[in-house]
């Protein structure tokens, strides 16, 4: 059985999905509205341990194994960077460990929002992401 | 939408045109996201009128040359320029003496400095800092490291919910074993000038030296350290119009002479042999190896730009942009504003409602509003208000009420799109 529900068929589909918004205004909306959709990581976890550091808000990150996938909760205090991390959530929840651990993330280059990925905000996003990588090493592993 | 450029004419005045003071300075005219920027981020760093940024490219195009040891004539020319900054400086502070201003990278070196050589000429196992706890981080940690290598402790002057100094409590934490007060001038997150002038007259009187962290005050006010009677004055060139890398230590010429060198290297000595070294004379002494000329030297520029400028008129439009942004944020619901001293400069910290600051900054931003967000350095500030962080505004003369419109006007697109 071939499987279409791929990283990069995801990704694809968030593109055209933003592709629908020709102003920025509602670009940010409809991110903001994904964030707000984040299956959000249980309060328990939102300590230290789970606080992704270098991002200019909160956010907490957490991975899980079931039935052989990947499934990421996080949460942030800010909706914008909510938003960012609803879009990788959406990606990556569901496939598997190693799909994760090699996923290409340049679709984030094409959904027109660049200014939230200039350098100090980058920072952010990328510790984000090489979080996620990571967990999905890890889960590799144990599996 | 208005833009920067379409002045009401209630802005100017006989004696002060902003938009003639705009055309000075060339960052301000330029567009980001297709919307003219709106420069509201002074706190952090300010522009610089053309004057400043001709100064650096002439002194690289004509007088570039280390300073003081050439005989040649270029490297004459530059020691001119970069001492006869040094005597603008001073003028501009009222030192009695130009050798009492001694230039670091900034306002962060500065206390630096203070911290290491007065430190070890003064500060031991016991003695105790006092801080006030509106201070940035730069008039925190240096004195936390000192604390750290010697056994002295700090202690805290309480802030009230306004955002003002305790200032019975502060009378109450001077004691013998005080060896210095170190407390900012105004904050740069609440705006609140702070009493220094009563502040260091009481600490005088109980033989306590002061250092004033003036980072933020060196823009907005008339410093005259004679007048205010300071050990220590402390600011960053970048902040008053001048370059970044180029600050100030103003120190009394009595602890100059009696502190020991911060720094080991050229330029702050005497004569060196390996037996030992014998150092130059203050402000020499503290300024190891090749400073920032350029910088000196042009913010020597922004020194002579300011003092062309009618400072009162200047004054009254940052104290009128003040309260046009204090009246007409006041009318967006749910907007908390954060400093509410009575004797305030033109910064305004607060919080729209639940939204995040980073998200309120982000949008504003792509609206062209420049901004900052977060704890701005004051992070037991953010802890003493219960809060993250704060969005700011902070104007500079060269701001206009149109501005702070825009601002008000972003504001509200913010709260619809996070409502």
């Amino acid at each position: 059985m071939t499987n279409h529900d791929t990283i990069e068929a995801r990704a694809e589909e968030i593109v055209e999905e933003f592709e629908l918004f020709d102003d920025w205004m509602g670009k940010y909306e409809h991110l903001i509205d994904l964030g707000r959709a984040l299956p959000v990581i249980e309060d328990a976890y939102k300590t230290d341990d789970y606080r992704i550091r270098g991002c200019l808000s909160q956010v907490w990150l957490r991975a899980e194994r079931e039935n052989g996938r990947i499934v990421f909760k996080a949460d942030s205090d800010a909706m914008i960077t909510k938003g960012l991390i609803a879009l990788l959530v959406r990606v990556f929840n569901g496939q598997p460990p190693e799909a994760v651990a090699r996923a290409d993330l340049s679709f984030l280059d094409r959904i027109g929002m660049k200014e939230h990925l200039s350098p100090t905000r980058k920072n952010g996003l990328d510790a984000m992401i090489k979080q996620m990588k990571r967990y999905a090493v890890a889960l590799n592993g144990n599996g | 939408m208005p833009t920067a450029d379409m002045l009401p004419t209630s802005e100017t005045t006989a004696a002060f045109d902003v938009a003639r003071l705009r055309a000075d300075f060339p960052a301000l005219h330029q567009e980001v996201y297709g919307a003219p920027l709106a420069y509201l981020d002074n706190a952090a760093t300010t522009h610089k009128p053309r004057g400043v940024i001709d100064r650096l490219r002439a002194f690289y195009e004509r007088e570039n040359s280390n300073v003081h040891r050439g005989v040649h004539f270029l490297s004459q020319r530059a020691t001119e320029a970069y001492e006869g900054a040094r005597a603008k400086v001073a003028r501009f502070i009222h030192a009695a003496h130009t050798h009492e201003i001694v230039f670091t990278r900034g306002t962060t070196e500065a206390v630096n400095l203070v911290a290491e050589s007065y430190g070890r000429l003064a500060v031991s196992r016991g003695d105790e800092i006092v801080l006030s706890a509106m201070e940035h981080h730069s008039n925190i940690v240096p004195w936390q490291l000192l604390c750290e290598r010697t056994g002295a402790r700090l202690r805290v002057i309480p802030v009230n919910d306004a955002g003002e100094l305790d200032y019975d409590e502060y009378l109450r934490l001077l004691n013998e074993r005080t060896k210095l007060v170190a407390v900012v001038h105004i904050s740069n997150t609440l705006g609140t000038i702070n009493p220094v002038r009563r502040m260091i007259r009481d600490a005088h009187g109980l033989g306590i030296p002061v250092l004033i962290d003036g980072a933020q005050a060196a823009p907005h006010l008339r410093v005259d350290v004679q007048a205010l009677d300071c050990d220590f004055y402390c600011f960053s060139g970048h902040k008053m119009f001048g370059p970044t890398g180029i600050g100030i230590l103003y120190a009394r010429e009595t602890w100059l002479e009696r502190m020991p060198p911060y720094q080991g290297g050229g330029d702050m000595i005497e004569t060196v042999s390996f037996d030992g070294t014998t150092f130059n004379e203050p402000p020499h002494k503290f300024e190891a190896g090749t400073p920032n000329i350029a910088g000196a030297i042009a913010l020597g520029a922004a020194i002579d730009y300011l003092d062309a400028l009618d400072f009162e008129a200047l004054a009254r439009h940052e104290k009128g942009l003040l309260d046009h942004a204090t009246v007409r944020l006041a009318e967006i619901e749910g907007l908390r504003l954060v400093g509410t001293a009575a004797e305030k400069a033109s910064v305004c910290s607060f919080l729209l409602g639940d939204v995040h600051p980073y998200d309120t900054g982000a949008i504003l931003d792509r609206l062209g509003i420049a901004v900052r967000t977060g704890h701005h350095c004051t992070q037991p500030l953010m802890q003493r208000f219960g809060i993250p962080g704060t969005v700011r505004a902070s104007f500079a003369f060269y701001n206009t009420k149109a501005e702070v419109d825009r601002l008000v006007e972003g504001l509200r697109k913010v709260q619809s799109m996070f409502a």
